[in-house]
C-alpha cells in the first residue's frame, strides 16, 4: 500500500470522527417532557428549550425568586405544550429579563430541576420597524 | 423636502455599473476565445467596460455616503443606520452597517483589485478578468433593486423610507421626513467598526485572485503557470483576512461582554474556516514546483477558500443561521438571490475541474517521509481538517433547513457548550500543527536524510523540552493536552528560531515563513494561557449556597457590590464609587452627582465646580457638553494590601430608540496579564425607587446633621424666581436649600425647594443616589431661623460584577503582529519573484 493511500484512511477515518463526534455533542430543541423523558433514562445531555415566563392576567411574570445576595435566581418557564417549569440559574437576572417575550433556556434536569447553563433572550423591541416617530417636520 | 435626485443618481449608477461589469466580463470572455486580430479590440472594450464600471462603483459609494452625510432621513439606509448627532467616524460606520453597505464596500474592492489586477498582467488580463467580472455582477446584483416579471433583485440602498415602510403618516403627507434616524447600535459605536469591516472585506475580496488564476489556468490549459501570480495574491489574502478575524476577536475581547476573544460563533467559524484553507492552498502551491501532486491540491484548495467564502455570505446573510449568532445581518429577502450565488461558481469551478482534472500533470512517484512535500502535505491536510471540524457543526442550521425542504423535522440544535466542543478537537490538531511546522521547516531547504535529519532536530527537541519542562512547573500546567500544546509550541518557536537565525546570516529575504511560523506558536502559546488559564476571580468562595437545589459545583462567579461598601476579591479589595459620564473636554470621568440635566440629551449644567488634578476645568451653573449621552460609566476602584491602587471604568451603553442596552468590560493591562472587569448587572434605572420612612431634622444653616451616616451641612438658602416646569406668579414664592453631604472622595451638593404657589405649599425633593437618600424642604421657622428637612433612604445602588484574569495574554497579541510581519516578508519575495519573471517575458 501506497503512503498516499494510507493517508487518505487516516484522513478519511479522521472526518468520519468529526461527523460521529458532532452528531453525538449535537443538542436539541425539545420541550420539558421530553426532557425529563431523556433525563430519566440517564441522558444527562444538555438541551435547548424554547418557551416563556409563566404570567398572571395582567400579563405580569409570576414565580420569579431572586437570591438574597442577587447573584442568582430562578423562573417559572411554560414551554411550547404549555408544560410549566421552574429553572435556576446561577448568573444575576438580566435588565430586561421581566421584559421577554421569549426565552430559549439551554440546560438539563439535575436532581428533578431544570438548571439552565445559558439563557437567551428575544425582547420585544421598543424599536419598531414600522414604527416612526412623527416629529416635527423639517 | 424630499431630495429624491441623490437617490435616483445612486440607483441609476448601480444598474450603470452592473451592466458594464456584465459587458466587461462578456467582451473578456470574447477576447480571450478570438484570434489575435479581433483580441485587442475586444480587450480595449472590455477595459473600458470596467473602468465605467469601477467609475459608477465610486459614484455609488460616493452617493450613499452623501446622503448618510447630509442626514436626508427620508431614505430608508440614512434613517435605519444614522442619526443626526453621529459624528463623521461613525457615519463612515454607519456606510457599511447595513447589509447593502457592506456589499458595496466588497465590490469597492473588487474595483480596486480588479484595476491592479488589469495593469499588472497582461498576459492573464483577459481569461482571468472574465471570471473576476462575472463574480462582481453577482455581488452587484444584491444592491440592484429592481422587480423583473415580478421577482426582486437584490435590496437596493437607495430606497426612500416610504417605499420602505406603510406607515400611515405616508398616507397623510407622502412628503413626510423624520426628524432624526435610529441611530448606530451602540455596540457597533467603537473605532474597531471604522477599521475592521474594511480589512475584513478587503480580505475577502482579496480570495477571489487565487481563485480567478486557478479558473484561468484550468480554462486556457496553463495548469502550472498560474501558481506564481496567484500566490503573492494569496499571501496577502491570508495575512489580510487574518488580520480581520484578529481585529474582530479584539474588538470582541475589548468591547462584548462574553468575557473573551473568541467565542465559536457561527459568524466567527464562517470566516474562519476560509481562512485556514487558504492557507493550506498557500503551502501546497508553494510546494508545486517539486511535485506535480501538489498541484490538484492547490487547485482544489484556491477553489474550496473561494467557495467557502460565498458560503460563509450565505450562511451569515440569508438569516439561516436565525437566533444562533448574535453578529449576522438581518434577512433582508436575500437568500434565494445568495444561493444562486453560491451554487452557480461552486458547479462551474467543480465542472471545469472535473473537465480537465485528467490533463493536470500528476506525479506517480512515491513521496518520500524525508520529503518536505511528505511534511506540507500533512500539515495541509491537517488545516483542512481543522477547516471541516468546524464546518460540520456550523452548518447545523443548514441541515435543519434541507431536511425541511424535503418535509422532514429536524431539532438538531449547536452544541450546547460551544468552547469546549470546538477547543476539544481544535487544541490537539493544533498540537499536529505546530510538530509539523517545525519540523517541516527542516526540509525546506534541501532534501533530508534520517542522519541529518536526527542532527539538526537533536539541540532545538531538547531545547524546547527543557524551556517547556520550566514553564509547566513554574506555571502549573496539569493538564495533558495544554501540556501537549505548550511543548509543541515551543518547539515550534525554537526550531523556526534556529532556521531564521540561519536564515537571517545567508538570505534574509526568504525568511518570511520562519517568521510567519514563530507567530502562529506564539498565538497558540497565548491562546493557551489566556483562555485555558483564564480564571474567574470574583468567583463565591464562601461555600453558601442560595438554593440548596443548587448542584454543589454552581458557586456564583460574581461579585455583588455595595457603592462606598469595600470588598475583598481574591488579592484585591474593590470600591464601587458611582456612575460616572464623559465631558467633553475633560480629561476624566465627571460624577453623576456633580452634574445635572437639563432636557438637552448632550448638554449638561455643573452643580459645583469641576477639577482634574487640581486645576479647575469647570465652574458650578457652567453649561458641559456630553461625550456621548449613552454611555455611563461605573467606577471601580482595586486596591492592593501593599496599598497600589487602581481605577477601572467598565461601560454601559443604552439606546432609547433601538432598547439596547449593552455593557462593556474594562481592562488593567500588564506585561504578564490582563485584569478583565465588567459588569453584569446594576438596578434599573427605570424602575421606582422604593423609600423608607422619612426622618425629619430641624437644623439652622451651617449646622451639621446626618444623611444615611453620612455629614451633611446645610450651606445657604436662597429665594429662587425659576423653576423648571413650574411657572411662578407674583405672588409665589420659592426657596432652595442648598446642602452639601460629605462622601468620602467628594461633595455631593442636594438642593431641595419650598414652595408657595397660588397659597398652596409645594415641596419638590431631590435625591441624591450615591448616598441613597432624597432630601425633601419641608418646612421654614422664621422665628428661629432655622428649616425642617425629611430625609428618606433607600437601598444603596448596586453592581453586580464579573472579573476574569487572562494571563499571558500579550503573548497572542505579540505573536499575531509577528506572524504579520513573517506574511508581509514572504509576500515581497513572492512579489520581487513574479515580476522577475514578468519582466523577463516568461509569463506564460
Amino acid at each position: 500500500m501506497k503512503k498516499s493511500h494510507i493517508f487518505g484512511i487516516i484522513i478519511i477515518a479522521v472526518a468520519v470522527m468529526v461527523i460521529v463526534s458532532t452528531a453525538g455533542d449535537a443538542s436539541t430543541y425539545v420541550s420539558f417532557g421530553e426532557a425529563q423523558e431523556l433525563a430519566e433514562k440517564g441522558n444527562a445531555n444538555m438541551i435547548h428549550v424554547v418557551g416563556a415566563l409563566k404570567k398572571d392576567e395582567q400579563g405580569q411574570p409570576v414565580g420569579i425568586q431572586t437570591s438574597p445576595d442577587m447573584l442568582s435566581f430562578s423562573f417559572i418557564m411554560v414551554d411550547q405544550d404549555n408544560l410549566e417549569q421552574e429553572v435556576i440559574y446561577n448568573q444575576p437576572m438580566p435588565m430586561d429579563f421581566l421584559r421577554s417575550e421569549q426565552v430559549v433556556v439551554v440546560g438539563s434536569y439535575k436532581k428533578n430541576k431544570f438548571i439552565a447553563d445559558k439563557i437567551l433572550m428575544k425582547c420585544p423591541s421598543k424599536y419598531q420597524e414600522n414604527e416612526i416617530k412623527v416629529g416635527e417636520v423639517r | 423636502m424630499i431630495h429624491t435626485f441623490v437617490g435616483n443618481l445612486g440607483h441609476f449608477l448601480v444598474i450603470t455599473a452592473f451592466v458594464s461589469v456584465l459587458i466587461s466580463a462578456f467582451s473578456y470572455w470574447k477576447a480571450q476565445r478570438s484570434d489575435e486580430i479581433a483580441k485587442p479590440s475586444w480587450l480595449s472594450y472590455a477595459r473600458i467596460a470596467f473602468y465605467i464600471h469601477g467609475a459608477s462603483v465610486f459614484g455609488v459609494v460616493a452617493s450613499l455616503f452623501y446622503i448618510i452625510n447630509s442626514h436626508y432621513f427620508e431614505y430608508h439606509y440614512a434613517w435605519s443606520h444614522s442619526s443626526a448627532e453621529l459624528p463623521v467616524y461613525y457615519q463612515i460606520a454607519t456606510f457599511w452597517n447595513g447589509q447593502e453597505g457592506s456589499f458595496l464596500l466588497w465590490a469597492f474592492w473588487h474595483v480596486i483589485l480588479g484595476a491592479i489586477l488589469i495593469n499588472t498582467n497582461k498576459f492573464w488580463e483577459a481569461p482571468i478578468m472574465a471570471v473576476f467580472a462575472a463574480v462582481q455582477a453577482f455581488l452587484l446584483s444584491m444592491i440592484l433593486g429592481v422587480v423583473i416579471f415580478n421577482v426582486k433583485f437584490g435590496s437596493s440602498p437607495f430606497i426612500l423610507l416610504r417605499e420602505a415602510m406603510n406607515a400611515p403618516i405616508f398616507q397623510l403627507n407622502p412628503d413626510f421626513v423624520p426628524k432624526d434616524g435610529s441611530g448606530l447600535n451602540p455596540l457597533l459605536q467603537n473605532y474597531w467598526m471604522v477599521i475592521h469591516p474594511p480589512t475584513l472585506f478587503l480580505g475577502f475580496a482579496t480570495t477571489i485572485i487565487p481563485f480567478v488564476y486557478c479558473m484561468a489556468g484550468l480554462w486556457i490549459g496553463k495548469y502550472k503557470e498560474w501558481v506564481r501570480p496567484a500566490l503573492p495574491w494569496a499571501l496577502f489574502s491570508a495575512v489580510t483576512l487574518g488580520i480581520g478575524i484578529l481585529m474582530g476577536a479584539y474588538w470582541a475581547y475589548e468591547t462584548l461582554n462574553f468575557g473573551g476573544y473568541w467565542n465559536w460563533d457561527p459568524v466567527e467559524n464562517a470566516i474562519y474556516v476560509p481562512w485556514l484553507v487558504l492557507v493550506a492552498a498557500i503551502h501546497t502551491m508553494i510546494t508545486f514546483k517539486k511535485s506535480n501532486n501538489a498541484l490538484k491540491a492547490s487547485m482544489v484548495l484556491s477553489i474550496a477558500t473561494f467557495i467557502l467564502v460565498l458560503y460563509a455570505t450565505f450562511l451569515t446573510r440569508s438569516g439561516i443561521l436565525g437566533d444562533s449568532s448574535v453578529h449576522s445581518f438581518t434577512d433582508l429577502g436575500l437568500s434565494g438571490q445568495l444561493l444562486v450565488y453560491l451554487l452557480t461558481f461552486t458547479v462551474l469551478s467543480v465542472w471545469l475541474l472535473g473537465k480537465t482534472w485528467s490533463k493536470i500533470p500528476t506525479s506517480e512517484e512515491e513521496v518520500s517521509t524525508y520529503s518536505r512535500e511528505f511534511w506540507i502535505f500533512m500539515g495541509a491536510a491537517t488545516l483542512c481538517v481543522m477547516a471541516f471540524q468546524v464546518i460540520i457543526p456550523t452548518s447545523i442550521p443548514v441541515w435543519n433547513a434541507i431536511v425541511e425542504l424535503f418535509g422532514g423535522i429536524s431539532n438538531v440544535a449547536p452544541p450546547a457548550d460551544q468552547v469546549a466542543f470546538y477547543s476539544k478537537w481544535q487544541i490537539w490538531l493544533a498540537v499536529i500543527l505546530a510538530l509539523l511546522s517545525g519540523t517541516g521547516q527542516f526540509f525546506w531547504w534541501k532534501k533530508v536524510d534520517k542522519q541529518k535529519l536526527k542532527e539538526s532536530l537533536f539541540y532545538p527537541a531538547v531545547i524546547s523540552l527543557l524551556g517547556s519542562g520550566i514553564i509547566i512547573v513554574v506555571a502549573k500546567v496539569t493538564e495533558p493536552a495544554y501540556i501537549l500544546l505548550l511543548t509543541a509550541g515551543i518547539y515550534s518557536i525554537v526550531a523556526n528560531g534556529k532556521i531564521l537565525f540561519s536564515l537571517l546570516k545567508t538570505s534574509p529575504k526568504l525568511a518570511g515563513g520562519a517568521v510567519a511560523h514563530i507567530g502562529i506558536a506564539m498565538m497558540l502559546v497565548g491562546v493557551l494561557f489566556s483562555s485555558g488559564y483564564s480564571k474567574i476571580i470574583s468567583l463565591n468562595n464562601t461555600g453558601m449556597i442560595w438554593n440548596k437545589d443548587f448542584p454543589e459545583e454552581m458557586n456564583t462567579k460574581n461579585l455583588l457590590l455595595f457603592q462606598h461598601e469595600t470588598v475583598q476579591m481574591g488579592d484585591y479589595s474593590l470600591n464601587y464609587k458611582g456612575l460616572r459620564k464623559e465631558i467633553d473636554g475633560f480629561p476624566g470621568y465627571v460624577s453623576t452627582s456633580a452634574i445635572e440635566a437639563f432636557g438637552d440629551a448632550y448638554k449638561v449644567v455643573a452643580r459645583k465646580d469641576i477639577e482634574w488634578k487640581g486645576k479647575k476645568y469647570f465652574s458650578e451653573g457652567d453649561t458641559l457638553v456630553l461625550d456621548n449621552p449613552e454611555n455611563s460609566f461605573f467606577e471601580i476602584e482595586y486596591s492592593k494590601s501593599d496599598g497600589k491602587k487602581f481605577t477601572l471604568y467598565p461601560r454601559f451603553q443604552i439606546n432609547e430608540s433601538m432598547g439596547m442596552q449593552v455593557y462593556s468590560p474594562d481592562i488593567k493591562r500588564t506585561l504578564t496579564s490582563d485584569l478583565y472587569t465588567h459588569v453584569r448587572t446594576f438596578p434599573d434605572p427605570e424602575s421606582e425607587t422604593e423609600w423608607n420612612e422619612m426622618e425629619e431634622v430641624t437644623v439652622k444653616v451651617g449646622e451639621t446633621f446626618f444623611v444615611n451616616d453620612f455629614v451633611a451641612r446645610v450651606q445657604g438658602i436662597e429665594r429662587i424666581t425659576e423653576i423648571p416646569q413650574v411657572t411662578l406668579g407674583p405672588e409665589d414664592v420659592a426657596i432652595k436649600a442648598r446642602i452639601v453631604i460629605s462622601g468620602a472622595d467628594e461633595d455631593y451638593i442636594v438642593e431641595p425647594i419650598y414652595l408657595i404657589k397660588d397659597r398652596m405649599i409645594g415641596l419638590i425633593p431631590e435625591e441624591v443616589k450615591d448616598v441613597a437618600s432624597k432630601i425633601t424642604f419641608l418646612n421654614v421657622h422664621p422665628e428661629s431661623n432655622s428649616f425642617t428637612f425629611g430625609i428618606n433612604t433607600t437601598q444603596k445602588e448596586w453592581v453586580i460584577l464579573e472579573a476574569v484574569v487572562k494571563p499571558y495574554i500579550n503573548v497572542l497579541w505579540t505573536g499575531t503582529l509577528i506572524m504579520v510581519l513573517g506574511f508581509a516578508m514572504a509576500i515581497r519575495r513572492r512579489y520581487v519573484e513574479f515580476i522577475k519573471m514578468r519582466d523577463k517575458g516568461q509569463e506564460e
